[in-house]
């Protein structure tokens, strides 16, 4: 294994785009080396980006936030002005391993592993969130969304890196929660994850997205379910027909956490109290 | 193989690894630091917690090479010379010790909680130690260990 | 005093000194099985079976031993041939011979120059096999053509005309059942499952081993029993115990885990091979597929009971799977089940069943916390139908001294009803429960045990003192014989040093098993203190030129017996040690014995558990464990028995459990997905410390390492069955299974 620390994300994705074998980015290391030392993915190229300039960095931009692609779950949520504006977001991400994980993932990492759990991907999906791409080619952005197209898998080309996430405005009245559930109170992986984005405007929802996790092979961003509480404020039977569009989004499978049957429910449920929590956000 | 220059509780340090090495790794094998325990290898029992550059994260979780240049913290440098940290006497004190394998992890990441919480609740304390297991003693006596050092640190500043 | 004296006052005993290999545990100098090192020390690794089952066709290890920086590869081929019995059980799974048996079945061994180096070595061996069909379930193990994992493994008594996977029979109990379930005004009866569970340590298995080719070998190992493994290298690489010497690291938790050998015969046999000293350290994936997780079970239970709440008949019928080998606790299992309880009738059957997973081991008394589950359940499902106080109907029907048990003994001197007494008056059975919240009760029984001791006591010229003891500490002993060593020789706690002494050192001792120690290593060096204290006051007795008989040992200090024995001055511990040169050389105690008083323990916990009904997750709420501890040493490590028990309980009755797949794979070999309960999922574990002495000990102690794991399982189901008013069966209750069985009635 050749490991690197290149200076730019210029010469990080010459670096990556020259290997023929596996090549992996090392920014958290909290899946790359898992996988490494599991023998499930041993790189022949790792590139370590944490010496690139500006990746430990949080920067306001258009109303929104930059956030590098180093940055730690730790640095995130000690960041007070992110976490007021997109609590959902840090929440998401800090639920992402123990205290010891949080000093080192990353919103980005936790993207590109491409986990259909990843705690912080329908969260950023809810959020509108996009990502700049650096490559072979240049530079790029694209949506949260799509960047991952399957469990491991994303859509980026070789060569190509994720150097930064962006967080739109937050907008007036604006509110995110993240909920997941998993059997212990700590240290799971998703069984479901469910986050819900809004604005409110006179007391009633004018814009959401609604996103879910660990219910599919890729994060889900369910229009049907953002539809339900659109133009209402969240009284029971919006709050039940969020709950059914969720669970008619599932498409999941029964595995060693959870059960199809489980997962279609609980995604519900979740949908139903994170929508909750963001309407309090946005309204208080 | 790389060559690692290091400061490890205070003291520059060197070695070489191969690139697959993690920082535990180093630790244990190079540099005879043993403190800190594999009890997992993947980042999910919290034996081998270390600070790096001030961070609490796994050893086993870190490449020995990112150590270059970094300051990493481990459980032998928690006592000043023979003077014990409150939280070690504490431990001692409230026997939140059985077997002890879990214990270094777990002053490094009480210790880096106090640093940054001086005063938490039993809930913060829990879900802080959520990432160090410790199979032996249900957490009671542990809770209360940290809890008593804290007092004792709050009353000491 | 006279040497059989039972001791009921005392000044050490009771009292929470700090322990003597605390400070080591605190600075992290504690070293454990993987932190020893030796000069030109390799490494090794171990090649393990991906199938459950398969015949091993070829190994091709000549890829492996070109490889830079290897020196040694080991097969089957390299251990001792014609072994018997159970010498060729541990063989036959520490390195496997003509099939894999289950999914991380080792297979072959690598050593090499550097730790990565092995790890690359040992996945260039080539192991060619014939994947054979599997079974991992205990029910489909016992049915006509499940696949045989070996034949000839039955035990003598087991009923003819079984599968052959049916290895094992154990039938006890007394009076007329079907007369006793005809007298009943209830009788309900249920079949209960759980799934097996894994000790946990947090530590994984880990050795350095040197072995020449003149047969004498070094482990130093993290084991519960270091006489043991010295015996089990013996047999495996054919050489003598004696050669073999073997010290005990200190050991990150085992709870029965480490009673077993695995890995110390392989590192001896890398060491000779390549005359190198060896370290072989256990990845915590191959912790989980291939040591000795417990067994999965399948129960029967069936109890009748009148309107007055009185137990008529009770019987069970209890299924376990051991692995791939003979040896579940399926006996231990039968005689606990109802052992609690005064029964007129009662049965109990179980069932020893081999399957395809790894061979099980000790954890935490072994069989019982399963049979309490299913026994405790359908107690508590009569106490709902006749409506009655569930704490009421097991004092009015519990064990107590000189009643038969549900096995055949007549109970000594027990603590059961204490217990119970305890627990109606303590202020957590009569708190008011939130919404969504149950509670549970439960008792539980487990018999401790004695076993082959040593325990050698040395006098230092300065007064102090130092006990080599022979049982590993595996949660705080040697505070514990340290305290029991003062007490007796009247000298404060700090003089005494206690070790772990190494296999060449000390007489034959048994493995820290069975919540033995506290009794049996303790009971042996207060006898040993006993035999110094002879020697103090033979050599008062010479100095004072009067007869031994004559003096007496007293506050520490040997005096003079009355005033018909004379006038002397006190000669203290101190004052004699100084002088023993010269008085007849060094003064040594001793004691060496097999004891057979281990007292039994019983205990009652009180759980609340609180149901979120929309997703089936379960928080514990308030716990509290009442235990009787005969006489509790050093309280704090009592009480830190008794909450790790639960808390271990917690986590098997709510999450952990092996899952296998469909292909036999073990799918969750990491603490991922393996869930052992984190510090957020626990509620503060309260304690109470009932002492109802044991008559086998000199200051009444009884083990209380194991029964704390007894009551959990069922108590928390019977809180979780009464917050979702549904009788849960199968454990662990997983917020799925929790879901799903609201689905199931509707709710």
């Amino acid at each position: 294994m050749q490991f690197h620390t290149p200076d730019t994300f210029e010469e990080a994705s010459r670096l990556l785009a020259a290997e023929t074998g596996t090549a992996r980015v090392l920014a958290g290391g909290t899946d790359v080396l898992v996988q490494l030392r599991s023998d499930i993915v041993v790189p022949d190229t790792l590139v370590d980006i944490k010496r690139i300039e500006g990746v430990k960095e949080i920067v306001g931009e258009n109303g929104g936030w930059r956030i590098g692609a180093a940055v730690s779950g730790a640095e995130l949520s000690e960041h007070r002005q992110v976490k007021a504006e997109w609590p959902g977001i840090v929440e998401a991400l800090d639920l992402v391993g123990s205290t010891q994980i949080q000093g080192r993932c990353t919103l980005t990492g936790n993207l590109c592993n491409a986990s259909p759990a990843a705690d912080s991907v329908p969260a950023m999906i809810a959020a509108g969130a996009t990502v700049s791409i650096t490559g072979p080619n240049g530079t790029r952005e694209a949506k949260v969304e799509d960047i991952p197209v399957s469990p491991g898998k994303t859509s980026l080309s070789p060569g190509e890196i994720v150097s930064s996430v962006f967080l739109p405005a937050r907008g007036a009245n604006g509110g995110d929660a993240y909920l997941r559930f998993i059997p212990r109170t700590e240290m799971d992986i998703a069984v479901v994850g469910a986050s819900v984005s809004m604005n409110v405007e006179g007391g009633k929802v004018a814009s959401a997205r609604v996103a879910l996790g660990a219910v599919a092979p890729t994060a889900l961003l369910v229009e049907d379910a953002a539809a339900a509480i659109i133009g209402t404020s969240l009284d029971d039977d919006a709050m039940a027909k969020l709950a059914a569009a969720a669970s008619a989004a599932c498409n999941p499978i029964s595995d060693k956490r959870g059960t199809i049957e489980f997962r279609t429910r609980v995604a519900g449920v979740l949908a139903r109290r994170a929508a909750k929590i963001a309407y309090e956000r946005a309204t208080s | 193989m790389i060559h690692v220059t290091t400061s490890v509780n205070g003291d520059e340090m060197e070695f070489v690894c191969d690139p697959r090495e993690t920082l535990l790794d180093a630790l244990r094998d190079r540099l005879q630091l043993t403190g800190a325990k594999e009890g997992c290898g993947t980042g999910d029992c919290g034996a081998c917690s270390v600070t790096k550059d001030g961070r609490l994260v796994c050893a086993c979780l870190v490449l020995a090479a990112e150590a270059e240049g970094s300051e990493i913290g481990t459980v032998e440098g928690i006592a000043e010379g023979e003077d014990l940290h409150v939280l070690q006497q504490k431990f001692l004190e409230h026997a939140a010790l059985q077997c002890g394998i879990c214990t270094p992890g777990i002053l490094v990441a009480t210790k880096a909680l106090l640093e940054k919480n001086p005063n938490p609740t039993e809930t913060e304390v829990r879900y802080w130690l959520a990432g160090n297991l410790c199979r032996c003693t249900g957490y009671d006596k542990i809770i209360r260990a940290v809890m008593d050092a804290a007092a004792e640190m709050r009353e000491a500043a | 005093m006279a040497f059989d004296e039972k001791k009921s006052t005392f000044d050490v005993i009771g009292s929470r000194p700090l322990r003597p290999d605390g400070l080591d545990k605190v600075t992290g100098r504690a070293k454990f099985g993987a932190d020893a090192y030796a000069p030109g020390m390799l490494h090794a690794a171990v090649v393990r079976s991906p199938h459950a089952h398969a015949r091993i066709v070829k190994i091709d290890t000549s890829k492996a031993e070109a490889m830079k920086g290897v020196k040694a590869v080991v097969t089957r081929a390299d251990f001792a041939t014609g072994l018997k019995g159970e010498n060729w059980n541990i063989l036959e799974n520490v390195m496997a011979g003509e099939k894999a048996l289950y999914d991380g079945h080792a297979v072959a061994a690598v050593a090499a120059t550097s730790a990565l180096a092995a790890k690359d070595a040992m996945k260039a061996i080539e192991v060619t096999y014939e994947v054979l069909p599997h079974v991992t379930d205990v029910d489909e193990a016992m049915k006509e053509g499940a696949p045989v994992i070996r034949e000839g493994a039955v035990s003598p008594g087991t009923p003819e005309g079984m599968h052959p996977n049916v290895v094992g029979y154990h039938e006890s109990g007394h009076g007329d059942v079907d007369k006793g379930f005809a007298e009943a005004d209830l009788v309900i009866e249920d079949t209960f499952k759980t799934e097996a569970t894994h000790q946990g340590y947090i530590e994984p298995h880990a050795c350095l081993a040197q072995m020449g080719n003149d047969g004498k070998g070094e482990v130093w190992c993290c084991t519960q029993g270091h006489f043991n493994v010295a015996k089990v290298c013996a047999h495996l690489l054919g050489t003598d115990a004696s050669q073999i010497r073997v010290t005990a690291s200190e050991i990150g938790g085992g709870f029965g885990g480490k009673t077993a050998v695995f890995i110390e015969p392989v590192a001896l046999a890398l060491s000779k091979k390549s005359n190198r000293p060896v370290k072989l350290v256990m990845s915590r994936s191959e912790v989980f597929r291939a040591t000795g997780p417990t067994s999965s079970t399948s129960m029967d239970v069936k109890i009748g009971m009148k309107k007055d709440g009185t137990i008529t008949a009770a019987s069970g019928v209890f299924r376990l799977q051991g692995g791939a080998f003979p040896g579940s606790p399926a006996e231990f299992t039968a005689m606990c089940s109802f052992a609690p309880y005064n029964l007129e009738n009662v049965k109990q059957i179980g069932w020893d069943v081999m399957t395809n997973r790894p061979k099980q081991a000790a954890y935490r008394a072994p069989g019982s916390p399963m049979a309490a589950f299913a026994v405790e359940s359908v107690i508590d499902t009569l106490c709902n139908e006749l409506g009655l106080d569930p704490l009421e109907v097991r004092l009015k029907n519990c064990s107590k001294t000189g009643t038969r048990a549900n096995f055949g003994i007549t109970w000594d001197q027990i603590g059961l009803e204490e217990t119970l007494l305890q627990a109606q008056a303590h202020p957590h059975y009569s708190a008011p429960l939130g919404p969504n919240q149950g509670r549970g009760i439960s008792c539980g029984f487990w018999f401790n045990h004695g076993g082959e001791t040593a325990v050698s006591l040395a006098l230092s010229e300065d007064g102090t003192v130092s006990v080599s003891v022979g049982t590993p500490d595996i949660g705080g002993s040697r505070a514990s014989m340290g305290m029991m060593a003062a007490e007796e020789l009247g000298i404060p706690y700090e003089k005494v040093r206690t070790t772990i002494a190494d296999t060449a050192t000390l007489g034959y001792n048994e493995i820290s098993h069975g919540s033995r120690v506290t009794y049996a290593s303790g009971l042996a060096t207060i006898e040993a203190a006993r035999d110094t204290i002879r020697k103090l006051c033979k050599r008062a007795a010479a100095k004072w030129g009067i007869d031994e008989d004559a003096v007496i040992w007293e506050d520490g200090c040997a005096k003079p017996s009355g005033p018909n024995a004379g006038e002397f001055e006190p000669m203290t511990l101190q004052q004699i040690a100084r002088k023993m040169g010269a008085t007849g050389g060094p003064i040594v105690g001793h004691y060496e014995a097999t004891p057979e008083g281990a007292g039994v323990s019983f205990a009652t916990h009180i759980v609340d558990a609180e149901v979120d009904q929309e997703t089936g997750s379960t928080s514990i709420t308030r716990y509290t464990v009442v235990q009787d501890a005969g006489k509790a040493i050093h309280p704090s490590y009592v009480e830190g028995q008794f909450q790790g028990g639960a808390a271990q309980g917690i986590g098997w009755a709510l999450n952990e459990e092996y899952i296998y797949g469909e292909d036999g794979r073990l799918q969750n070999a990491g603490f991922l997905d393996y869930r052992i309960p984190v510090a957020s999922d626990l509620p503060m574990i309260d304690c109470v410390i009932v002492e109802v002495p044991n008559p086998g000990h000199p200051y009444g102690v009884r083990g209380v390492g194991e029964t704390s794991i007894c009551p959990p399982l069922a108590a928390i189901a019977n809180a979780v069955s009464n917050a979702v008013g549904i009788r849960m069966k199968q454990l662990p209750m997983s917020p799925p299974r929790i879901l799903a069985a609201l689905d199931a009635e509707g709710k």
